[in-house]
């Protein structure tokens, strides 16, 4: 409107009327407002003092509180450790059996070992020591190489890398079919082929394996090659053998050392005091 | 349109203007100042009132060598005299919830805001706080002087005065507060000391700040616009609820008195606006009923006074159901459905309160099985399963424990020791094994009981059932 007289005067309006009585005020915004919209550019001039915020040429305002996001995660972290500094100190002068006897060390390490457990252990033996087929089950007592706390410690700290040779060139298939059916019914010992073959040099006169060795209990039903068909699963490692260079369809079965670099003996012990607790330490 | 019409129309319009023209929104834009008038209905508040004298005293108690009431946040135990809830049993809370808010509508339905009135918070801290204003600033005529003079030396003194007590008040109500929470001795201590920690003093500004601006200046404005409660309340009235009510078919016509005698034909209200004077929350109970009725009473004391003055009967504004402002039949509450739902939910929820707090138990246990893996053969042909058993003492005292469990049969249990030791208030964790021979085993999930006995308490025993897994058959 161009119009120089103002229709509604004396009413702090603009000037501007629309459609006969439409007219902008110039009213003060509300109190209310007026106090958040200040609060809010208060609010944020301090927090971008206080905090890292404005951009420079090469770098950025560090604030006044030098805070970092990183800074805090370490407190944190120090924080934690802190509450774990008197447990991890003792551990790491107790041998693994000692820990294993102590009731309350024994159960912070089942609760911190978890992570270990879940970052070196459970992508072959499963995030609850369930095995795969290949891996052995650690839930269980059947132990290639002994069940004790100190033979667990050994196992992680040295790896292990089991040997049984390839038998195809001197058992023929219809001898391995005996063998194996023998074992999937838990008789082996009674099998004349057995003894015949050799098989009694490392798996023992009962059958059920030499810790040394790491040769297996043919006896218990507990199979670390697990299969459908077991029976030819059995009869595949009789011909094939385990780990056994000369044959190219031989069993790969290597349990890898995580001592020296990979882990320090404190966790490597933990370790070993927490699979000994999945459920079949000896 | 002739001149004629319109000008009936303006007069209808005019009417209709007229007709709400006493009626204004209350936004506090005038402090209320109301008149104290001694009375059964002010005796009544003062007795109610009183009640809230536990909220202060109440965390000095001993029971034994704690305090006898003290919700225990940070231990998760709330202790009521002889009583420690945990938080497993806290839906003991929820009864005691279900049991005031149907109390609530109850007393509600029967007679009006009773706990508005005379019990609210708001309301009894307000009252007090207006107290300490008639006691230092005089009475309404008074204060409103004061109001309107100009700032000197006497009306700082009296206004510094005021203020002071009311913080106070609100110091003391917030130290009130965080006394259920915390040893009460210890937080004296902590306080003088300026040792308390962040939440104590926290709390306490809250409250101080919270007391000081809701008591002494948001007053009755409160209850209009910021309290759901009031208009929760509100909207739970019958017809048969009792209110302090205006008898119009007594009152009406009003008019003053002329040379101290009531004009023929007039009714017994003589107009004198007593009833308005003392009304803490500004509404005028001849309106009828409205939002703004707290229901206190206080202007049924007013109106008695003076009809005992001007040799009336009194009565004029007493507790009365609209039924009878109607001339309907009064119906005895036990014949109102609404209250006897009420009572039988209230008497629910206290059977429900009783029932819990006699079977506490000793114990609370939890059997978690092992899910990775669900079981494991063993060599002897045996198949295994591994729980987490949860076992919390909810006593004070040590315990020591044996976990035994029945299932299929030649179920052997492993890892737990005979005798077990469960540390007082504390949830102990326990792996146990259970190893089954596989031939047992009839299908591939068998019940299995586990159950908590203990040395001490023969007769308390707390069982759980779990699975045990086992391979497909």
């Amino acid at each position: 409107m161009s119009d120089d007289k103002n229709p509604f005067p004396g009413e702090n309006n603009t000037g501007h009327v629309w459609d006969d009585n439409l007219r902008e005020l110039l009213n003060d915004p509300p109190t209310w407002w007026r106090i958040g919209f200040h609060a809010s550019w208060i609010f944020v001039l301090v927090y971008t003092l206080l905090y890292p915020s404005w951009p420079l040429i090469n770098t950025h305002f560090k604030g006044i509180m030098g805070w970092t996001s990183l800074g805090e995660y370490k407190q944190d972290l120090k924080a934690i450790e802190e509450v774990r500094a008197p447990y991890e100190t003792k551990l790491a002068s107790m041998t693994a059996a000692e820990i294993l006897a102590d009731e309350s060390l024994s159960s912070y390490v089942v609760r911190s070992a978890k992570v270990l457990f879940g970052d070196n252990c459970s992508a072959c033996h499963g995030a609850g020591g369930q095995g795969n087929p290949s891996y052995p089950v650690l839930a269980d007592d059947d132990w290639l190489y002994g069940g004790s706390v100190t033979d667990i410690q050994t196992t992680i700290t040295m790896g292990r890398k089991g040997m049984m040779p390839a038998h195809k060139a001197m058992v023929s298939e219809a001898e391995a079919d005996k063998l194996s059916a023998s074992i999937v019914a838990g008789n082996v010992v009674t099998e004349p082929l057995y003894m015949e073959k050799g098989c009694v040099g490392c798996h023992g006169v009962d059958g059920k394996g030499m810790a040394p060795l790491g040769s297996a209990n043919l006896t218990d039903g507990i199979y670390r090659f697990a299969a459908a068909d077991q029976t030819y699963s059995v009869k595949h490692t009789i011909m094939h053998g385990v780990n056994d260079a000369s044959d190219t369809n031989t069993r790969d079965a290597v349990m890898p050392a995580f001592g020296g670099t990979k882990l320090s003996e404190t966790d490597i012990k933990k370790l070993a005091v927490y699979v000994h607790k999945l459920g079949g330490g000896q | 349109m002739d001149k004629q019409t319109n000008q009936v129309q303006q007069d209808q319009v005019d009417e209709l203007y007229a007709e709400a023209i006493h009626w204004h929104v209350n936004t506090g834009g005038e402090t209320i100042h109301a008149k104290r008038v001694p009375g059964l209905f002010r005796r009544l508040k003062w007795f109610s009132m009183s009640i809230w004298l536990l909220y202060f005293i109440g965390p000095y108690l001993r029971w034994g060598d704690r305090q006898a009431v003290l919700l225990d946040i940070p231990n998760r135990k709330f202790h009521i005299f002889d009583i420690t809830i945990m938080p497993q049993d806290v839906w003991l809370l929820a009864m005691v919830l279900l049991f005031f808010s149907i109390l609530l509508a109850a007393i509600t339905s029967l007679s009006g805001r009773v706990f508005c009135g005379y019990f609210c918070f708001q309301t009894v801290w307000t009252d007090i706080f207006t107290l300490i204003e008639e006691k230092l600033e005089g009475n309404p005529t008074q204060r409103r002087k004061l109001e309107k003079a100009p700032w000197d030396l006497h009306k700082l003194r009296i206004k510094a005065i005021k203020h002071t007590i009311w913080i106070g008040i609100g110091v003391f109500t917030g130290i009130g507060f965080i006394s259920w929470f915390v040893d009460v001795y210890q937080l004296w201590i902590d306080i003088v000391n300026f040792d308390a920690s962040m939440l104590v003093w926290i709390t306490i500004i809250t409250f101080t700040l919270g007391t000081y601006i809701l008591a002494g200046f948001m007053r009755e404005q409160t209850c209009f616009w910021l309290c759901p409660y009031a208009r929760i309340q509100g909207v739970m009235y019958d017809t048969e609820t009792i209110l302090p009510t205006y008898d119009y078919h007594r009152g009406e016509p009003r008019g003053k008195l002329k040379k101290g005698q009531p004009i023929e034909g007039n009714g017994d209200c003589i107009s004198c606006n007593q009833c308005l004077a003392v009304c803490p929350t500004g509404v005028d109970i001849r309106d009828g009923q409205q939002e703004g009725c707290i229901t206190c009473g206080l202007c049924l004391d007013a109106c008695d006074t003076v009809m005992d003055k001007i040799g009336r009967p009194r009565g004029l504004i007493r507790y009365a159901s609209l039924d009878e402002m109607q001339g309907k039949p009064h119906v005895p509450f036990i014949r109102r459905p609404r209250v006897l739902i009420y009572f039988g939910i209230m008497i629910l929820a206290i059977s429900g309160l009783i029932y819990g707090l006699s079977n506490l138990g000793t114990f609370d246990l939890k059997v978690l099985h092992e899910r990775q893996p669900l079981f494991v053969q063993l060599s002897s042909g045996a198949i295994q399963n591994k729980y987490q058993l949860k076992v919390l003492n909810k006593t004070d005292h040590d315990m020591h424990i044996s976990i035994v469990a029945e299932g299929p049969k030649g179920l052997e249990i492993h890892g737990v020791r005979e005798k077990m030791l469960l540390p007082a208030g504390h949830l102990s964790n326990f792996t146990v094994y259970i190893r089954v021979p596989k031939q047992n085993l009839g299908s591939d999930r068998t019940p299995v009981n586990f159950r908590i006995q203990s040395f001490e308490v023969f007769d308390d025993m707390t069982e759980y059932m779990s699975m045990f897994y086992g391979p497909r058959i």
